[in-house]
């Protein structure tokens, strides 16, 4: 299991279009994909349940990654992360 | 002749018959089903063709609306393939034994109230993507025609709103204008309307009914008035205004891309005041040479708390790259007097516009004001922002403030984070004190920038808030002219340069003074860059 930690930037929060691209993004790998917020948790690999979360800017989301490529699923997440939110 | 009045959110003027775009399909009939099994496989069907309608309108609209726009076609693509959208269309077939348009339009209906019951106003708005998704599969489903603009006259199209598919695949040729009873102000209909330049007039309420269908009418994108059956006076009213928006868009375009100059070749730097990063579009879209005013305490208000750094700096960053090189002068937190945010907690004052605002905002509290200025710093690596302090009245302050300034520079270098260390920093000129002391100040500041109304309401004593003096509040009193006279002299003497940034300087009657003063920039909301460049052409 890998895990990583992003605050949001994005005056928007997790907005759909970056949602959207952040799910394509992980499901192009095998890992499963869990995304949480304090207790709030959802399937990185589902949109509708990642914008139903509602990130808001300032928020701090944790993505856990099991599965054979969880470190090149995490190192993209983390990328894309960085540069769009 | 009756009129409608609604919010005009995209500017022009049409004439033209009001056709209804009607959802044939919109009122779904609970048929029951036998065999359970064929029905989802007709589900199936209608959401892969649905997809695949997607996919195709990803590509094709690219070239109409761009890139980003386009994506929202290939998101509502994910959510069709989400089984958060497709389990619970299932299930209803199956327990309920119901047809599939039926339970499309029913689990599709719950899924867009859970978002619409959502406490902010930006996902309250994608509970229309959801319908529209399952519009499209209800509509494959039952083999309703979606080409609203197959007939032969061009029209105004007239709905209770516009899902973004529909706003986008109008045929642009066929359709004249866009009017909807609803509509917020980020509404989709709102943005594609002005991204492919048709009128659009939103929020007409429930008089705009289906009976209206085949009126003859006419409408006005930027008043956001609409009239039906137009009589004989408005419809030459609306003709003319129509020839007056073309030439003026035609004469204004010339000036697009070019240089401003007066007609003795004197440059003058045009820039854009901007509250927002969403505003650079409009900075850009006006063809400003730069961003003169970055309000940023808009970042600060509609918050519950302060802004950090990171989020700020990602705002700076991302208007220092979107302008792409162009200078980008942040006016540092400018709250207090008519700006307030609760957080703050600034104490109720009799007289606030004399109280605790601005630059005494961040002197007070410098861990706030440092904040910010790290952000503005971190930002500078990636363009060219400029630095200004607000409501300055003494050396003093301008020397506080800089050594704040000075010591985030520090802590940077001391963390190795890249930074222009040559950022300028400026101020606003917007005291009388300011003005009489501006060859002081201009031997400590880089820039001036005159904040016109500021500096009217604190020179002539007139409360800009109070309606009942409006009469006393002469911008054009000869006092402040001679205040700008003043600075503009000074900050010359001293070798800074010396603009405005106040809505005095969009002001056209005036530009010819200012050009004589010898102001070096104006600063002004997007929409008058191009009109002012070609008016200081003539001067």
């Amino acid at each position: 299991m890998k895990e990583i930690t992003y605050t949001i930037k994005d005056p928007l929060g997790i907005h759909a279009r970056p949602a959207g691209l952040f799910v394509k993004k992980l499901q192009g790998f095998g890992s499963g994909v869990t995304v949480s917020r304090g207790e709030d948790q959802c399937d990185g690999k589902k949109l509708l349940a990642l914008m139903k979360m509602r990130v808001k800017t300032g928020e701090t989301i944790a993505l856990q990654f099991d599965g054979a490529d969880e470190d090149a699923a995490a190192t993209a997440a983390q990328a894309f992360l960085s540069e769009n939110l | 002749m009756i009129t409608l009045q609604g919010k005009g959110v995209s500017g022009g003027i049409a004439v033209g018959r009001v056709v209804f775009f009607e959802r044939t399909n919109f009122v779904v009939e609970k048929k029951p089903v036998t065999d359970v099994a064929g029905e989802i496989e007709r589900f199936h069907a209608a959401r892969l063709a649905a997809v695949s309608q997607l996919e195709k309108l990803a590509v094709t609209m690219e070239d109409k609306i761009g890139k980003e726009n386009a994506l929202l076609f290939e998101i509502h693509r994910m959510m069709l393939e989400d089984t958060d959208y497709i389990d619970p269309i299932i299930k209803l077939i199956e327990m309920q034994r119901v047809c599939a348009e039926y339970a499309v339009m029913e689990a599709g209906t719950r899924l867009a109230q859970d978002f619409a019951e959502m406490d902010d106003d930006y996902m309250k708005e994608r509970a229309i993507d959801v319908q529209d998704v399952s519009r499209r599969v209800i509509d494959i489903l039952s083999g309703a025609q979606q080409d609203v603009t197959a007939g032969e006259d061009p029209v105004i199209l007239a709905a209770d709103d516009f899902t973004p598919s529909e706003t986008a695949q109008f045929d642009r040729s066929k359709v004249l204008a866009l009017v909807s009873q609803a509509g917020a102000a980020n509404s989709h209909t709102a943005i594609f309307a002005r991204t492919m330049g048709i009128p659009a007039i939103i929020g007409l309420g429930a008089s705009l009914a289906p009976g209206l269908a085949g009126k003859p009418a006419a409408l006005d994108g930027e008043t956001g008035a609409l009239y039906l059956d137009p009589d004989e006076k408005i419809l030459e009213e609306l003709t003319q205004k129509r020839k007056l928006l073309e030439e003026e868009k035609r004469s204004l375009e010339q000036f697009r891309g070019k240089p401003t100059l007066t007609k003795a070749g004197r440059r003058i730097k045009l820039y854009a005041n901007i509250g927002s990063v969403a505003d650079v579009e409009a900075a850009l879209l006006g063809d400003a040479e730069g961003v003169g005013l970055f309000r940023s305490e808009f970042m600060y208000l509609g918050r519950e708390d302060y802004p950090n750094e990171d989020i700020q700096y990602e705002s700076y960053k991302r208007v220092a790259m979107e302008m792409g090189g162009k200078p980008v002068i942040i006016r540092t937190l400018d709250i207090g007097a008519d700006k307030q945010a609760g957080y703050f907690g600034l104490p109720h004052e009799e007289n606030p516009a004399l109280g605790m605002r601005a630059i005494r905002i961040c002197l007070t509290r410098p861990e706030l004001f440092k904040t910010q200025l790290r952000a503005i710093y971190r930002a500078s690596a990636h363009g060219n922002v400029a630095i200004m302090f607000p409501m300055i009245s003494s050396v003093s302050e301008l020397r506080r403030a800089k050594k704040y300034a000075e010591e985030a520079r520090s802590e940077l270098s001391g963390q190795n984070i890249p930074f222009n260390e040559k950022t300028p920093i400026g101020i606003m000129i917007e005291t009388p004190a300011s003005v009489i002391i501006s060859d002081l100040l201009a031997q400590e500041a880089e820039f001036f920038s005159i904040g016109t109304n500021d500096l009217t309401q604190y020179t002539l004593a007139v409360d800009r808030q109070n309606e009942s003096i409006s009469e006393f509040v002469d911008t054009h009193h000869e006092a402040i002219l001679r205040m700008i006279r003043i600075a503009t002299e000074n900050a010359h003497k001293a070798g800074i340069w010396c603009g405005i940034c106040g809505t005095l300087g969009a002001d056209s009657a005036l530009t010819e003074m200012f050009i004589r003063i010898g102001l070096d920039e104006l600063s002004v909301e997007p929409s008058y860059i191009l009109k002012l460049r070609r008016r200081i052409a003539e001067v």
